[in-house]
């Protein structure tokens, strides 16, 4: 069979055969290098879904290399909206700096007696391992590359909903620029979540929150409308309409 | 002048940046990937700690454990220190936040985490995030360096220490992203690399990359390896990809069943012991399977959802209702880098180490199921304290750049040399060799037979090279210089390994199939000019 693979010296899509059946795409990629072209690169670690090295993009649609399995055809592409380094691996830096930015860790630790169904509340957002598939989906980084992204805000969600912490406010008051407003609800990441994590909803969760501790939607302040609202934040979309 | 630099940034490194930055030094963390990619990740079972949350439990009963499981092997004032501080270890990853999983008892803080029975434990000791326990633990902890204002320098490959009179003063680094090599001063240095198992590429749950780097770059630098010979052998990977299957499948009460349906060795019983009664299995071409279809879907999703997801991915079974087909692979490597009751190891001075490349001799012949992440997060923030004592008193002269020099010369000699084996090849069969010869049960033939399998490999890596000559990102260089420190490591391993005449823990040999009270010791391997 034959895969696609977009280089970036070139800027082209060089086509490798490969033997017959069934394999992840992550074990195609090292096959490749391997055995017949030692300059194509990438980025790998665990091959077991969980170390969140191998994001790719495979038919415009983000993909754990370790988890895909080939199929005849594929397009192989890097991650979009980063920086390509050279082939499939890209700069992650950006991305993580967006964590910095929310401030996502536990700003003050207070006891608390903490429960099954407490542990439940963020058991998925905690799965996040960072592989950036849901900040290469985003729309929102086309127009807005200072976006604080899925991931970041998925992570203010899981320490601003922990019992533990004394001081959500400061989470919260730090994803309102570039933050909760700006997401277009439009539901990309989380289709493409290798994880299955959700943050779509994560993140109207935030904005419920934000209007709670006295933020408003910085589009509807503008406009005057007044009142709270939980839709798309002034850009057209309709909320519901998920994916 | 940095005080403190962490090499490696997984739990380990991550642990002794926190206490080394707590403790008041400037702290740079420097690694071949990004923090949150590392062998951490890939934890899943639990990490111990005498809580008692569930059954009775007692820090001298998980002191016990370990000194049992480690055979005779482990330093037992190592121990006690590690199980020891294990409980306010605990108190501090719930201080910044990690999602441990939950008892329902109305208790408060550390009292309601969850605890689980893994093998060769006395008590339902470990506590867990379901089956993603290090990967909750060292998300938590990097967002708590982003916190602390720690420093990162991601994608850089250590290439050698700088150690002029047995003192370290720095480290010499392979920028992945630029090519260019660069040196970096410091005053004490934690190694946190990680270990060696994926020397048995292809026959490891271990991920691309840990080939015991900084283990090598010790050993090169005058530094002391030991007990290199124990690598344990983790009884559940899937068949086909050796991806982990956690031993909390077993802990929840998971059966081994061969072809017949058959169980034929208690599930709880420590890790080599479970490993060799599968390789019997296998030997007469038994194949082995993980039934844990009578625990039920729903409680298989809440304990083991990530086992249930990687099953379906790579064997194509539903744990639920087939059966999941496993071997035994390579797994965690108990020796490393020879460290003191501080953790410097031994023969560089300012050096230290913690987590899985070191020894600290809390693990001896066979490590117990969740003191791993137990040793990286308590050992790792030892290591960053007393790496921050150190630098107080160290002197801040620079060294000189005579191995900056003489790396840059090596890396380019590389670019210019021509290739004509292919060291990936050469790789697999390394992987090959050492699962074949050097695997779950040793023979001295076998053994002599694959050093010298190795001593040809050595020589011929003067034929090998890279045929990616792109200065930058070129991960071909990256995996040609991870492959000849595996190749450095590896008689290490198998000489220690005809040395000991007799079976204890992970290293089991025909024709000495008892524990020998002359062999009550450790291997330290050293070069000395």
């Amino acid at each position: 069979m034959q895969i696609k693979i977009l280089r970036s010296e070139t800027n082209t899509y060089q086509e490798y055969r490969l033997p017959a059946g069934e394999i992840p795409l992550l074990s195609a990629l090292v096959y490749i290098k391997e055995a017949q072209d030692a300059t194509l690169t990438f980025s790998a670690g665990c091959r077991a879904s969980v170390c969140g090295t191998c994001a790719v993009r495979v038919n415009g649609r983000e993909e754990l290399a370790c988890s895909y399995k080939v199929k005849p055809g594929d397009v192989i592409e890097p991650l979009q909206y980063h920086s390509v380094l050279r082939d499939l691996k890209v700069d992650k830096d950006k991305a993580k700096g967006t964590l910095k930015k929310a401030t996502t860790w536990l700003q003050k630790f207070q006891e608390a007696p903490l429960t099954p169904e407490d542990e439940k509340r963020t058991e998925k957002q905690t799965d996040c391992i960072l592989c950036n598939a849901c900040y290469s989906a985003c729309p929102v980084f086309a127009v807005n590359p200072d976006f604080l992204g899925p991931f970041a805000l998925t992570r203010a969600y899981r320490y601003s909903k922990d019992k533990r912490e004394g001081n959500a406010k400061t989470i919260i008051d730090n994803i309102q620029s570039n933050g909760v407003w700006d997401c277009t609800l439009c539901g990309e990441c989380t289709a493409v979540c290798p994880k299955g994590i959700d943050p779509k909803m994560d993140i109207t969760m935030l904005r419920g929150t934000s209007l709670q501790h006295g933020h408003q939607d910085p589009s509807f302040a503008s406009q005057n409308f007044g009142g709270p609202d939980f839709g798309g934040g002034g850009f057209g979309f309709d909320p519901n309409a998920g994916f | 002048m940095i005080d403190v630099l962490v090499i490696g940034s997984g739990g380990a490194g991550l642990s002794a940046a926190l206490a080394a930055k707590e403790a008041g030094a400037s702290v740079l963390v420097i690694g071949k990937m990004y923090p949150t990619n590392s062998q951490t990740s890939m934890a899943q079972g639990g990490m111990n700690a005498a809580l008692g949350n569930v059954d009775e439990d007692h820090i001298s009963l998980h002191i016990q454990d370990t000194i049992k499981s480690a055979h005779g092997l482990c330093d037992e004032d190592m121990v006690r220190q590690m199980c020891g501080d294990a409980p306010k270890t605990i108190e501090w990853l719930e201080s910044i936040g990690v999602p441990f999983s939950r008892l329902d008892n109305s208790k408060e803080g550390i009292a309601t985490i969850s605890q689980r029975q893994m093998g060769g434990a006395s008590a339902k000791r470990a506590c867990y995030a379901q089956d993603y326990t290090g990967l909750k633990i060292l998300h938590t902890l990097y967002d708590t360096c982003l916190k602390e204002g720690i420093d990162f320098m991601d994608e850089h490959y250590l290439l050698n220490l700088i150690v002029p009179e047995d003192t370290v003063k720095g480290a010499t680094f392979l920028d992945i992203r630029t090519g260019e090599v660069k040196q970096i001063d410091a005053k004490s240095i934690v190694m946190a690399t990680g270990g060696y198992g994926s020397i048995y590429h292809g026959f490891t749950t271990n991920m691309y990359g840990a080939t015991g780097d900084g283990i090598a770059t010790v050993l090169r630098a005058g530094g002391a390896v030991s007990d290199m010979e124990f690598i344990q052998f983790h009884p559940t990977a899937l068949k086909h990809s050796c991806i982990l299957v956690s031993e909390s499948a077993r802990g929840e009460g998971g059966y081994l069943v061969n072809e017949a349906g058959e169980r034929f060795i208690d599930e709880l019983k420590p890790r080599d012991e479970v490993a060799r009664a599968i390789f019997a299995q296998m030997k007469e071409a038994q194949r082995v399977f993980l039934d844990v279809r009578h625990l039920g879907e729903e409680k298989l999703m809440e304990l083991l959802p990530q086992e249930v997801e990687l099953c379906k991915l790579h064997e194509h079974v539903d744990p639920a209702s087939e059966l999941i087909p496993i071997k035994p692979v390579a797994h965690y490597s108990m020796g490393g880098i020879d460290v003191d009751y501080a953790l410097e190891v031994n023969g560089i001075k300012g050096c230290f180490a913690a987590g899985e490349c070191s020894n600290a001799k809390v693990h001896g012949a066979n490590r117990l199921g969740g003191n791993s992440l137990l040793e990286i997060t308590a050992f790792g923030r030892f290591a960053g304290e007393n790496a921050y004592k150190h630098s107080i008193y160290a002197s801040s002269k620079p060294a000189d750049d005579a191995q900056l020099q003489k790396d840059q010369k090596e890396i380019e000699a590389i670019f210019s040399k021509e290739s004509s084996v292919n060291f990936y090849s050469s790789r697999e069969a390394l992987g090959n060799l050492f699962y074949e010869k050097v695997g779950i049960v040793r023979e001295n033939g076998q053994l002599n037979e694959a050093l010298q399998e190795v001593i040809a490999m050595q020589v011929s890596q003067q034929q090998m090279g890279i045929s990616d000559k792109n200065k930058t990102n070129n991960q071909n260089l990256i995996e040609f210089l991870e492959f000849k420190n595996a190749l450095l490591l590896a008689p290490t391993i198998i000489s220690a390994a005809i040395a000991r005449d007799e079976s204890r823990g992970a290293h089991y040999k025909v024709g000495f199939e008892e524990e020998n009270e002359d062999f009550k010791k450790h291997f330290v391997l050293q070069w000395k000019d």
